[in-house]
C-alpha cells in the first residue's frame, strides 16, 4: 500500500479542525511514502495555502470539482480517499466519490452533529467519527489508528 | 462544475439536503429519470450526489440538483432549447423512468430516516 495514491477531499472549511487535520494527515501519509493530493473548495484551499505557504505539509493542492471531473472522465483516480464532512453537502460529495472512483473510501465525519450525520451515510465506506469542532486531538488519534492499519 | 451559474436558471429549492431535493424533484416532475453520479448535462455540468440521482422533466423544463459545499443542495430548473434536448436524451435512454401517474403509489423514503432528523438540525444551523 506504500505506493498508493491518496486523495484528501475537503469540504466547507467552516469547522476549524478540518484544516489542521488535513495538514496533519497529508504530512503523515507523505512521510509514510504515499502520494498525497489534497482537494478542496476555493476557501478551503486558501486556508491551507496560507497555513502552509511553502507547501511543506500539503505538496499537491487541487480544486475539488476539477478533481471529480477528472475522475468521472477517467483522466485520474486514486487508491484511497479520505472525505471530510460536517454537513449534508460534504456527504453528497463523498457519496459521489464512492460511486465514480475505485478508491477505498474513508468518511471523516466531524462537527457538532457528527454522530447524527454519520447515521445517515448509506454508501459503502469506513467511518471515522468525532464530535469535534475546535479540538482536533480525538480525531487525530482515531486517524492515527486508521493509518496504522493502512500501512500494516 | 460552476458553468451552470452562467445559465438562465430558476431556483426551486435552496440550501437543503440532497434527499429532500430528490424528493422534491420526484414530486414536482411529470417524468423522473435516475442517473448515476457524474452524468453530464448541458455539455459540461456533471450532476453529483447520493445515488439514485433524480432528474425531472415538466414540458421542456429540466429539474436537477446542484450542490455547493458550504450552502447545501439546490433544485434548479432550466427551460430552453438545451433543456429540451437534455430531456429528449433522457427519454431515449428511458432508464428508471417514472411518470406522474406511477408516482402516486410510490412510498416516501421517510421509513429509512433516523429518529433524530439531521435535516432539521442542519437547516436550523443556516
Amino acid at each position: 500500500m506504500i505506493d498508493a495514491k491518496v486523495l484528501l477531499m475537503m469540504g466547507c472549511p467552516e469547522v476549524p479542525i478540518q484544516t489542521s487535520i488535513a495538514l496533519y494527515l497529508s504530512h503523515k501519509l507523505t512521510n509514510l511514502g504515499l502520494d498525497v493530493t489534497v482537494a478542496g473548495t476555493d476557501a478551503a484551499t486558501k486556508l491551507l495555502k496560507v497555513s502552509d505557504s511553502d507547501g511543506y505539509y500539503a505538496k499537491k493542492l487541487v480544486d475539488l470539482d476539477k478533481t471529480l471531473e477528472d475522475i468521472i472522465e477517467k483522466r485520474n483516480d486514486f487508491d484511497i480517499c479520505f472525505a471530510f464532512m460536517h454537513n449534508d453537502a460534504g456527504m453528497t460529495y463523498a457519496a459521489t466519490m464512492g460511486a465514480i472512483s475505485q478508491a477505498k473510501l474513508y468518511s471523516i465525519v466531524f462537527g457538532r452533529h457528527a454522530e447524527t450525520l454519520a447515521e445517515t451515510i448509506e454508501f459503502d465506506c469506513e467511518k471515522i467519527v468525532a464530535t469535534a469542532v475546535h479540538n482536533p486531538v480525538q480525531l487525530k488519534n482515531k486517524l492515527d489508528r486508521v493509518v496504522e492499519e493502512i500501512v500494516k | 462544475m460552476s458553468c451552470i451559474e452562467q445559465k438562465k436558471y430558476k431556483i426551486l429549492l435552496e440550501k437543503t439536503t440532497f434527499k429532500e431535493s430528490r424528493e422534491y424533484i420526484e414530486k414536482s416532475s411529470e417524468e423522473v429519470y435516475y442517473v448515476p453520479p457524474g452524468y453530464k448535462i448541458f455539455n459540461d455540468y456533471y450532476v453529483i450526489g447520493i445515488p439514485p440521482i433524480a432528474l425531472g422533466a415538466r414540458d421542456n423544463a429540466l429539474f436537477f440538483t446542484y450542490t455547493k459545499p458550504c450552502h447545501g443542495t439546490f433544485v434548479l430548473t432550466i427551460d430552453d432549447e438545451e433543456s429540451k434536448k437534455e430531456i429528449e436524451r433522457l427519454r431515449e435512454m428511458g432508464k428508471g423512468k417514472t411518470t406522474a401517474s406511477s408516482k402516486k403509489s410510490k412510498p416516501l423514503e421517510s421509513s429509512n430516516k433516523p429518529t433524530t432528523s439531521y435535516q432539521d438540525i442542519w437547516k436550523n444551523k443556516i
